[in-house]
């Protein structure tokens, strides 16, 4: 047996040691070296526009099946709404009703048939119900809230089945094509990207602790700088994120504070691989935890024990502090709290608006037809969520730097934030909504019933006042 | 009806015959397809369960049903006759009370009754909301639960019973000191109920 499976064993070895040379210094060059110096050789465009057209030929190719055979699609029901919703107010809906429908007249006798133009003096109709009524079918149907909380629903298919519920044999060649396609996902995408995720976190925690050794100053400054970007750049084409940057020239600057719209927490990746930030968080254990404290070796980051994080003025305190000393980075934040699924932004807490000084706002959108990025927390956990981002095709997204803003003079904290939140609302073409992104977890606040109820009293009380005045 | 039964729904054979028909049989309103589908995958959506029904908590997980002060009447016209959960059809039946007026024109044919969304329909759907015995009659106290609910805390309970009396006055015709459904279509007989109590639905 020895001298039989030599032979084949020497050549196995030498195929084994080659293939792995040769894959090695590929993604040396061709990924290593240029995430070192921030260059790109455009593989990552082409590949883009390839596939673009596959999925535009997939979804062609499936509905003309389902015509042929006669089936229905599924059709996702965010797109556009359901329902067509007139924007009335509580008292304009009242007053319509009223006035159509009133068989009071002005001064309160009871006659029947005249019709009161003026609605201000009648008082409860039994009619009233309808309009709370007609609201609450109508949020029953669409709302504007539950839908931020789940993955946006897609039109065209890109050939992932989690994003697909059509998904039947329709065509031969639509499932040989789909089957390609795990096959690459899975056999070549994942594997490269989880060496390129292993390489680079590894080498971000060495070269840091490495650099924690040097003193404080330009050297040490620099170094980590070059670092983190190189570090994060190569995380960045681990998950095959392709990002376009606008405006640059407003990018954060040192004693500012940079807020983003959240969706995951590839986010920071994404913009740490643009520009040197400092993170503010809590600190985790297990690797996080590791790669959390090398970091802050480096240069200073802003993580709090789990005790401190409850206590606000600490962390108003140590983020102000922070912010004052110009040598340091601009701190990075997403005041939604929560991840949200990128159609919208929602509530920004007003914690960070209340430090005094600068605020760059940055719109983050995603291109949903290439992979889906939202952390969906309730229905995934973190390992989960990344082994579906490295098996999604491409990352795609665009990052606006929008102009800096600062508080103005009579505006209160909630208001600079809301003003904030319009701004990037605005630029990444997502909805803007007042509602609070913890309602993901937490119910609703009564207060907001109760605003409901006090205006729709005002409306009969109002009526009351002038009876007795008459 | 789950991801499953919702997969044998799309698989659903029709022939170009009697595509209507079978459809009828599924469902009970004609609705068009792609609105029945986006009702169904947001009834999927709200069914965090995933039991194929929905329960009184799933709805009031959507916000803007919660602060709504009648939020919980509506729900309520959801479950009849004290059953806790509800499918996809009975989800149907309580929603098609709202569809406009003006549809029924094209299935005259198929209409067999009174449909769901006539005039008279969609008023008992909000006499209902007041009416929460059941006993066909909206009595003062009735009423008074009503109000509450809309005004909270913010009316006194003489001005409310004040409201509550005056409106039984006008109202009742025959003397009992409650509301029956006909004194109630009655006083609301110079309402556009057609179009206050419908949801325009998009295609």
């Amino acid at each position: 047996m020895g001298p039989f499976m030599s032979p084949f064993n020497n050549l196995l070895c030498m195929l084994l040691g080659i293939s792995f040379t040769v894959w090695f210094t590929l993604l040396l060059v061709f990924i290593i070296v240029p995430a070192i110096f921030g260059l790109s050789f455009g593989i990552r465009g082409l590949y883009m526009k390839t596939l673009l057209k596959v999925f535009k030929w997939a979804t062609v190719r499936m509905e003309r099946g389902a015509k042929e055979k006669n089936h229905l699609l599924y059709k996702p029901y965010s797109l556009n709404g359901i329902i067509a919703k007139e924007p009335t107010s509580l008292e304009e809906e009242l007053k319509e009703i009223r006035r159509n429908g009133s068989s009071r007249d002005l001064d309160g006798s009871a006659s029947s048939t005249t019709t009161g133009p003026s609605p201000s003096t009648s008082e409860f109709e039994m009619s009233d119900t309808f309009y709370f009524c007609r609201r609450g079918i109508e949020s029953i149907v669409d709302d504007e809230v539950t839908k931020r909380f789940t993955a946006e629903e897609l039109e065209s298919w890109n050939l992932l089945t989690r994003s697909n519920y059509n998904f039947q044999h329709i065509s031969t060649r639509l499932t040989v094509l789909w089957g390609l396609g795990v096959v690459i996902r899975y056999g070549f995408l994942l594997p490269l990207r989880l060496t390129l995720a292993i390489t680079g976190v590894s080498l971000l925690v060495v070269f840091t602790t490495m650099i924690g050794f040097l003193p404080n100053g330009r050297v040490k400054h620099f170094l980590s700088e070059k670092v983190h970007l190189m570090c994060y750049r190569i995380c960045v084409r681990a998950l095959t994120a392709i990002i376009t940057y606008h405006h640059s020239e407003n990018k954060p600057k040192n004693g500012g504070i940079c807020v983003a719209n959240h969706t995951s927490p590839i986010d920071v990746i994404i913009l740490a691989s643009d520009g040197c930030y400092a993170m503010v968080g809590q600190i985790h254990g297990g690797l996080m935890g590791l790669i959390q404290k090398s970091m802050v070796k480096a240069c200073p980051h802003i993580w709090f024990e789990r005790s401190e994080v409850k206590d606000r003025h600490l962390v108003a305190k140590r983020l102000s502090d922070h912010v004052k000393d110009k040598s340091k980075l601009p701190i990075l934040i997403f005041p939604e709290g929560t991840c949200i699924n990128n159609t919208s932004v929602m509530m920004f807490k007003k914690g960070s608006f209340e430090i005094a000084s600068t605020v760059y706002p940055v719109a983050i959108k995603y291109d949903p037809r290439f992979g889906d990025a939202f952390w969906n927390s309730s229905k995934f956990g973190m390992v989960n969520y990344l082994l579906r981002m490295m098996s999604s095709w491409a990352i795609v997204c665009s990052v606006w730097y929008l102009p800096p803003m600062s508080r103005q003079e009579g505006e209160d904290a909630v208001q600079f934030a809301n003003r904030v939140k319009a701004a990037i609302a605005r630029q990444g073409g997502l909805v803007d909504l007042l509602w609070d992104g913890g309602l993901k977890r937490g119910k609703v606040k009564d207060t907001f019933k109760e605003e409901q109820q006090k205006l729709y009293s005002k409306i009969l009380v109002g009526t009351q006042e002038n009876r007795s005045r008459s | 009806m789950g991801l499953q039964g919702w997969r044998n729904v799309l698989a659903l054979k029709t022939s170009k015959n009697n595509n209507r028909a079978a459809w009828q049989r599924a469902f009970p309103v004609p609705l068009s397809h792609s609105q029945i589908t986006r009702l169904y995958s947001r009834f999927h959506s709200l069914d965090k369960g995933e039991n194929g029904a929905l329960s009184r908590e799933d709805f009031q997980r959507i916000p803007e049903l919660a602060i709504n002060p009648l939020g919980d009447r509506i729900i309520n016209a959801f479950f009849p006759e004290g059953e806790d959960q509800a499918n996809f059809r009975g989800f149907m039946r309580t929603l098609a009370h709202f569809r406009p007026v003006e549809d029924n024109e094209k299935n005259k044919d198929l209409t067999s009754g009174e449909p769901l969304n006539s005039r008279t329909n969609k008023l008992l759907f909000a006499f209902r909301l007041y009416d929460l015995d059941r006993d066909d009659k909206i009595s003062r106290d009735e009423l008074l639960q009503v109000l509450r609910m809309m005004v909270g805390v913010n009316i006194s309970d003489e001005q409310l019973g004040s409201i509550a009396d005056r409106t039984i006055q006008e109202a009742d015709t025959n003397g009992d000191m409650c509301i029956s459904f006909s004194e109630f279509i009655k006083v609301l007989e110079k309402v556009d109920v057609e179009q206050k109590m419908s949801i325009r639905f998009l295609h």
